[in-house]
């Protein structure tokens, strides 16, 4: 009797601990995703608006009272963006298929085949996935002009596996020794080659890591920068990353919906995918800087 | 073993080709007198030595360090903060994470338009709550001034990483088994205890991890000052990156701007070296 008159008030105490712990908590997350994700919703609420509500300093910029889709419709009409649209699709197409099939080809090596020189290149591999584009844009220049690519989106298919392969081997290596050795040993008894195995068990196996290494590759060469505009200098050529930045960006205030729609459909792709790869995505994020 | 060459060439190809002969061939441009379309002759330090008696490369210098200090020290500290906070058992929700994630999923080009508008002097939102609050009476130029233009890349660097910082800290969280929780408890342990004596040290290792790929990525960083400011006003926010872009393109000195870029390798290379220890151990 006596213990559980003493013991009723502390667990009260404890509860409303408890509560005011997890209303805490629930305000810090949200004050986290405000902080995260208005950016976000600030670029679809103005990319929404209508000139007369852009220029007026007293309406709320968290809304728009009169939506439209001008914005848009500028955006793809009186600009080139449906074109940089597409010259990124196929920059980022072209140049991650190869940067997948050299990496995992690399990955399933290094993981798998003891060789000699095995290890440095795994190091080399590493060393080199830190090496950041404003490193070599210069130099990377002049073999651009040597092979006489200005200007072409070929220039950028030749230099975004520089920082597509490091990665994506990296993570493959991760993903491929994660996978029993065991299953591939019957498949050698019966004399298949190595290509066979990676094609028809290894490849298969890893399908969530090469997805989720694609998701990664697409999205670095769809954002870059700084190569597009040093090896580009034609609007036509342009990517959407470079086009949206160089000929979006003016002070002029009638150019602020059609920005804010142009940055935000260049985000759907990666969103989209991201939206259904999301635990996968997380996985990788987090072994690439483990393992 | 021969297949195991075959299939390492291309990559091998690729990033000798690529990434090693372009490292070498900037360190050689960096010792010559090159320009746009012209070859020039080797001049030995003299870009080097003319690069630190320049003001506009001193203060790009003393941005990039800032930028990398003070930016890294506030995602390590928030990112440890957001990643204890995601750690609690009824906050763990699939959506949060992923929610939480867009800024670094959604590349920095893209994102970072969305704080030019924010931060517009005339039109943008921070000024507009300002000044419904009545904090302010006039509109603060945020990346027009030189102070505040520096520290709108600090912010906007922030919003970009921390999420990466939150995410990979929280992995190494969610490894560190239970029960040396409970022995702690049982010894005594509070809230803070608990935290400096169990939960720092386990993370130290990914937590370095995390902090030397941001040193690299934060110092190298090209795309949130040219989108936000392109290095202004007046070159104020100039990093090594853009100011390496300017140089060469801008003004057609090839072989200043590559060594400016080349400012980069000795914190790239330390960086490297302390992360190929500590990957190696784990």
């Amino acid at each position: 009797m006596t213990r559980t008159k003493q013991a009723q008030p502390r667990i009260g105490s404890i509860r409303t601990q408890r509560l005011v712990g997890r209303i805490v908590g629930y305000a810090a997350v949200a004050a986290l995703l405000i902080f995260t994700l208005y950016p976000f919703f600030s670029m679809l609420i103005t990319s929404l608006k209508p000139v007369s509500e852009l220029f007026n300093r007293t309406l709320s910029p968290f809304w728009v009272f009169h939506p439209t889709f001008k914005n848009y419709e500028d955006l793809l009409t009186q600009t080139s963006f449906l074109r940089w649209f597409g010259n990124s699709l196929f920059v980022a197409v072209i140049s991650t298929g190869i940067s997948l099939t050299v990496s995992t080809l690399a990955a399933y090596a290094l993981s798998r085949i003891r060789f000699p020189g095995a290890d440095v290149m795994g190091s080399a591999v590493f060393a080199v996935y830190l090496v950041p584009p404003s490193l070599l844009f210069l130099p990377l220049a002049s073999v651009v002009a040597h092979l006489g690519l200005d200007n072409s989106l070929w220039s950028l298919i030749l230099t975004y596996p520089t920082f597509q392969i490091p990665f994506a081997t990296w993570l493959l290596i991760g993903y491929f020794h994660g996978i029993p050795e065991e299953v591939e040993d019957s498949a050698r008894v019966d004399g298949a080659s190595r290509l066979t195995i990676l094609r028809l068990i290894v490849v298969p196996m890893a399908l969530p890591g090469l997805v989720t290494v694609t998701l990664f590759a697409f999205t670095l060469a769809w954002g870059e920068l700084i190569y597009a505009l040093t090896f580009i200098s034609q609007s036509m050529q342009e990517t959407v990353s470079l086009g949206t930045v160089t000929q979006l960006i003016r002070g002029d205030a009638f150019f602020w919906g059609q920005l804010m729609a142009a940055g935000l459909m260049a985000a759907v792709p990666i969103t989209v995918a991201y939206a259904f790869l999301s635990d996968y995505y997380i996985e990788g994020l987090t072994a690439g800087s483990i393992k | 073993m021969l297949t195991g060459y075959a299939f390492v060439l291309p990559a091998a190809i690729i990033i000798l080709g690529l990434v090693g002969y372009p490292i070498v061939q900037a360190m050689y441009l960096s010792l010559t007198n090159a320009r746009v379309g012209e070859p020039g002759h080797f001049v030995g330090l003299a870009n080097y030595v003319a690069l630190l008696q320049n003001s506009v490369f001193v203060q790009a210098l003393a941005n990039s360090m800032l930028f990398t200090v003070v930016s890294v020290t506030i995602k390590t500290v928030l990112g440890l903060a957001v990643a204890l906070l995601l750690n609690q058992k009824f906050l763990a929700h699939r959506w949060i994470r992923g929610a939480m994630l867009l800024p670094w999923v959604i590349p920095s080009t893209f994102g970072v338009l969305a704080w030019l508008w924010i931060l517009n002097y005339n039109l943008g939102t921070l000024n507009w709550i300002l000044q419904a609050l009545h904090l302010i009476s006039t509109p603060i130029a945020w990346l027009s001034d030189p102070i505040l233009a520096r520290g709108a890349v600090i912010f906007v660097n922030v919003w970009r990483g921390l999420p990466f910082f939150a995410i990979t800290l929280l992995a190494g969280l969610v490894a560190i088994p239970r029960e040396l929780y409970e022995a702690a408890e049982v010894d005594g342990a509070t809230g803070w205890a608990k935290l400096r004596n169990v939960t720092l040290p386990l993370i130290v290792p990914i937590l370095s991890i995390t902090i030397l790929f941001s040193i690299v990525m934060t110092i190298s960083d090209f795309n949130i000052v040219y989108v936000l400011t392109r290095g202004g006003p007046l070159n104020s926010t100039q990093v090594f990156a853009t100011l390496a872009y300017q140089s060469a393109f801008a003004s057609g000195n090839i072989a200043r701007g590559a060594a400016i870029s080349l400012f980069i390798f000795p914190a790239l290379l330390l960086s490297l070296l302390f992360l190929l220890r500590l990957v190696r151990r784990s």
